[in-house]
């Protein structure tokens, strides 16, 4: 089957805190076509997103399709607050580039 | 009789963070909103600024942002509120901006004004004779509930008020606001609750102005945006020239920064945004609806965020290029953790290497686990309660990186390039300590207000 990538659908790929436990993920569509797509694929789940950022599902605090926003949203619980000893992404805003080659698959 | 409708101004999402944007600012100022509302706070950050009790923004952008809104509002006699004091909300930074809208008035020959503020750090000894009354101290984000340990290596704590201080200080006739910790879009449904709103119009006015321009498209930071409210609606506009709010910039915004995009907490309830509906109103204006409010059931839940102090802390910088060491990297690590623990057998330490060029930002959710690049950079963090001990385990685990011993090592001149042959002194490291919410009687309890005039 004929795949596209993500990064090549979405208008937006993001990270960020959510507060000092968490990081949460927004993926944003431009096109309501290509959030249907893409949603109704079901590619992009708890378990594919545990399996993608090898952790387990527990470990994903939410996920929710947001229709009104064209968006898939989910989020993580960090092993440590933000900003401990050891941290290398404060904002946790650089969490985010493995979404960019998820492969979506298209009718041909 | 009450407004009819209601106009807020939100000139920036954090107001200091980096400066407000004047053009767009000053598009707003003259339309005349009724109030000019903004909020100075993140946990974002990390816990080093409350930890430490220092800003994370610089002086002269907070004086900037915060002399702009009191121009406005001064000139046009508009209450200005702003909430979370000095990036962290705790009582030195209420007393800095304090100061700084002192200074300010003095320096633009201000009439006499009434300023009110209030504070929101909280003691210790208040949350461990609630525990040890046998009050739950829930936590938040899968957070366990507060321990008496968590209690002891805790710092500093905020509470983050809800509307009612704001509510009280405008009951008390005040000009201009300075509040403690606050939770972001309270400080914008206060005066909307304030003037007879409903409270869903109210916190989700709050909610969609509180990071400002993040609301508009094109991205653009630190624009002003206005909130216009009825008691039906909300409609947010853009400001600067080029930037519009449209549905999917307003609906976007909801996901921004939480969890879940339906749901926003706060001291006295929840806003469901679930059933939100959103239009196009004009070209530069979005129109939502259908937003509701979910008071709290039982005593009223005010959010705690905690910092302790974990130790003093060093860092230091090596670069490496040689494909054998970067190939064999873990050992290259192993080997300067051993000499460290060799040097100080006995010290009490903690010790990080962040490796860039394989899983420095990510750690372990890096999916790649194969190294590519041709350098790394390791960033070593040395951590102790002695601040001898910290310099001394980070400069021997920087140092060693220099002089690993690999079997099959060509390079026996250095096995590390250095941009400084030494370690830097930062800031202590803190850590999040609590992430909590506690049951109060009074929502005022936690936030005393204070009152005083300023101006000729």
């Amino acid at each position: 089957m004929k795949t596209v990538k993500l990064v090549d659908l979405a208008k937006t790929i993001r990270s960020k805190n959510a507060g000092p436990d968490r990081i949460t993920f927004d993926i944003i569509f431009r096109e309501p076509e290509k959030y249907e797509l893409v949603k109704k694929s079901g590619v992009i789940n708890k378990k594919s997103i545990a399996e993608l950022f090898g952790i387990p599902e527990s470990r994903i605090a939410d996920f929710v399709e947001f229709d009104p926003a064209y968006a898939i949203k989910f989020t993580i619980n960090r092993l440590t607050p933000s900003g401990s000893f050891g941290e290398g992404d404060v904002f946790g805003c650089q969490q985010y580039p493995p979404l960019y080659d998820i492969e979506i698959p298209i009718d041909e | 009789m009450g407004k009819d409708t209601l106009r807020i101004i939100s000139p920036n999402g954090h107001l200091g963070f980096a400066p407000t944007k004047e053009e767009s600012f000053w598009i707003g100022a003259r339309t005349k909103p009724d109030y000019y509302c903004c909020d100075s706070g993140s946990n974002d950050i990390g816990p080093v600024p409350l930890g430490a009790d220092i800003c994370a923004s610089h002086p002269e952008w907070q004086k900037h942002d915060l002399e702009l809104m009191l121009l406005a509002s001064r000139e046009q006699g508009v209450p200005m509120i702003i909430g979370s004091a000095g990036d962290t909300g705790t009582n030195s930074r209420v007393d800095m901006y304090v100061e700084f809208i002192r200074e300010l008035a003095k320096k633009h020959n201000m009439k006499k004004f009434k300023l009110a503020y209030f504070y929101s750090e909280v003691d210790k000894d208040y949350l461990r004779k609630k525990m040890e009354e046998g009050e739950i101290i829930e936590g938040l984000d899968s957070r366990p509930n507060l321990t008496f340990e968590d209690l002891d290596r805790t710092d500093r704590i905020v509470a983050v008020a809800g509307v009612h201080p704001y509510i009280k200080a405008l009951e008390m006739g005040a000009d201009v606001i300075i509040g403690g910790r606050s939770s972001d879009c309270a400080i914008f449904a206060a005066p909307a609750i304030y003037e007879g709103f409903p409270e869903h119009i109210a916190y989700y006015c709050g909610k969609v102005l509180e990071c400002a321009s993040f609301c508009a498209e094109p991205y653009g930071a630190k624009e002003s945006v206005i909130g216009t409210i009825t008691k039906d609606d909300v409609k947010v506009t853009a400001m600067h020239p080029n930037q519009r709010c449209t549905i999917a910039s307003v609906a976007g915004h909801a996901m921004y920064e939480r969890s879940n995009p339906y749901y926003e907490y706060f001291a006295g309830g929840m806003l469901d945004m679930s059933e939100c509906v959103y239009e196009q109103y004009d070209e530069k204006t979005c129109r939502i609806t259908g937003m509701k409010f979910v008071p709290v059931e039982g005593k009223i839940k005010v959010k705690l965020e905690g910092s302790g102090k974990v130790g003093e802390r060093y860092l230091g910088l090596a670069g490496i290029r040689d494909p054998y060491t970067i190939k064999n990297i873990d050992k290259v690590i192993e080997w300067a953790k051993s000499q460290v623990k060799e040097r100080l057998p006995d010290a009490e330490y903690q010790l990080s290497y962040r490796i860039f060029g394989k899983n420095g930002v990510m750690g372990d959710l890096e999916p790649i686990k194969e190294t590519k690049s041709h350098e790394l950079l390791l960033v070593v963090e040395g951590v102790s309660k002695d601040k001898k001990v910290a310099e001394e385990v980070t400069l021997v685990g920087t140092r060693q990186i220099f002089y690993a011993r690999l079997p099959e090592v060509k390079g026996t001149a250095g096995t590390a390039a250095f941009v400084l042959d030494e370690v830097f002194e930062v800031s202590p490291a803190y850590e999040w300590t609590m992430n909590h919410v506690v049951p109060v009687d009074d929502p005022l309890e936690l936030f005393p207000i204070k009152m005083i005039e300023i101006g000729e």
